[in-house]
């Protein structure tokens, strides 16, 4: 599927023949390699959640953290280059932030998400920036409802009601499909994110992680917020079990 | 000597003005006097002092015509770009805050006392006051321009929540009627705009239609013409 774009590829202002920017592709590739990232949208709220590997041990708990608030009601978690992610996030706090000054309500999330695309969108088509090597799955609630947006680094931006990227995207988009998110409240939705989350971590090639949940809900008062730690602790927990069933039925069949 | 080439020749048009907007069960009631003056001219005496900005939200005008006509004209152009971009029409908040943004942000050079009101789906009907210097206030009812200070007694009195659609209307004409009766720098009709979820109407009321009070002589005949 990827190519070497040998000669088209060396700026963001070149085409190749059959009409492919290659630095974006490459900007993607740095997103692909990255932990997964997954966000669905259940029937009451959006749930991110975030398979945070973790490269050292010297590393405490809790810090570099992969999902932030973006606004009372919205969140944002990153896959792709950390520093890139954060930039973006910056961009989308100012932008709600100066909406609220301007106009006086809280930005909705559509127009957020507009105003996110546009920019990363923006740092593409100048020889003297380079894309953004993150993508950003947005999270939020506001008169329209619950709401999951996605933004890639080309800065094409979708509405979903299920989005995964990074390294286990294909596997937790099968794994999304097979959910009923209509009939799921969020307090499921966390135990299914976090299932999906230990089931696509691949425990030979990536060593430890830590799972990053967030959502924002009826529940949490229509407010973005990092889910409470009991909720949390239940998740992990009944997503290692499932993960353990699995692997024992693994076990078992490799007979 | 003085007549001839008086203040009244250069004087800025001004708005005397009584402007209010009520808040009713169901919507917004905008109310107006109809006098602009320069100076002691009355250059327009049947003035339209509310002006639209969207197709739910209108603006009373009080304080300098220009002024107010500017920053209605902006707003408006604001809003039309906002309601395309969002795809769903502005809401009455919105328009209040732009208001007041641009109150604010140019108290120094504006003399524009204004009211915003409208009905939108979350809020129902909302009466936003921005007087001089750019303050934003949202409240059950309110008035401005030189005429209000007649009527501060009138309305801490009279007004009551949840009137209905007649009775709010009643209550804006009677009030301009009576804000007209002592200020000179008000008169001619009174207009009134109401705005709720079915859309907006608006009203005339002149002369004859106006409530008489205290001393005030009856059209028709009197003493003069007998």
């Amino acid at each position: 599927m990827s190519s070497i774009g040998t000669g088209y590829d060396l700026s963001v202002t070149t085409f190749s023949p059959d009409g492919r920017v290659f630095q974006i592709e490459y900007a993607t590739k740095a997103v692909d390699n990255s932990g997964t990232v997954v966000g669905i949208k259940c029937k009451d709220g959006v749930v991110l959640g975030v398979e945070k590997l973790i490269p050292s041990k010297m590393l405490l708990e809790g810090s570099n953290r992969r999902i932030h608030a973006v606004h009372k009601h919205a969140g944002m978690a990153v896959a792709g280059l950390a520093a890139d992610g954060r930039q973006i996030v910056a961009r989308a706090r100012s932008e709600a932030s100066q909406y609220l000054s301007f106009y006086g309500e809280d930005i909705p999330i559509k127009e957020l998400c507009d105003r996110v695309a546009r920019y990363v969108h923006l740092c593409t088509l100048y020889w003297w920036l380079r894309p953004f090597g993150s993508a950003t799955i947005l999270g939020g609630y506001d008169r329209d409802g619950p709401q999951l947006y996605m933004i890639e680094p080309s800065g094409v931006a979708y509405r979903y009601f299920g989005a995964a990227i990074g390294k286990g995207r294909q596997a937790a988009k099968t794994a999304i499909e097979k959910l009923k998110l209509s009939e799921m409240t969020c307090r499921e939705g966390i135990i299914a994110v976090a299932k999906i989350i230990y089931e696509v971590h691949d425990e030979a090639k990536d060593k430890a992680f830590e799972l990053e949940l967030s959502w924002v809900c009826d529940e949490s008062n229509k407010q973005h917020q990092r889910v409470p730690a009991d909720l949390l602790e239940e998740a992990k927990a009944a997503a290692k079990a499932a993960k353990d069933a699995l692997d024992e039925d693994e076990g078992m069949d490799a007979d | 000597m003085e007549p001839m080439a008086g203040e009244w020749t250069s004087a800025a048009h001004s708005m005397g003005t009584t402007i209010m907007a009520v808040e009713y069960n169901g919507g917004v009631i905008l109310g107006a006097d109809s006098r602009t003056t320069t100076g002691v001219y009355v250059a327009n005496r049947a003035s339209d002092k509310i002006t639209q900005l969207t197709d739910n939200v209108y603006l009373c005008r009080s304080g300098s015509a220009a002024d107010t006509q500017v920053v209605s004209d902006y707003v408006r152009y604001f809003l039309n770009q906002h309601t395309i971009q969002l795809g769903r029409e502005a809401t009455v908040k919105t328009a209040a805050t732009l208001v007041k943004e641009l109150a604010y942000q140019n108290k120094s050079f504006l003399q524009a006392g204004m009211i915003v009101a409208g009905w939108d789906k979350y809020d129902g009907g909302s009466v936003y006051a921005v007087p001089l210097g750019g303050t934003l206030l949202r409240l059950p009812f309110a008035t401005g321009g030189s005429g209000s200070s007649y009527l501060y007694g009138f309305l801490d009195q009279a007004w009551r929540p949840q009137m209905s659609k007649d009775e709010a209307e009643r209550f804006v004409v009677k009030s301009i009627a009576l804000a007209i009766a002592r200020d000179g720098a008000s008169g001619g009709v009174v207009r009134t705009v109401t705005v709720n979820e079915h859309g907006v109407e608006r009203n005339f009321f002149a002369g004859d239609k106006l409530p008489l009070f205290h001393e005030e002589i009856p059209p028709g005949r009197n003493s003069l013409l007998a």
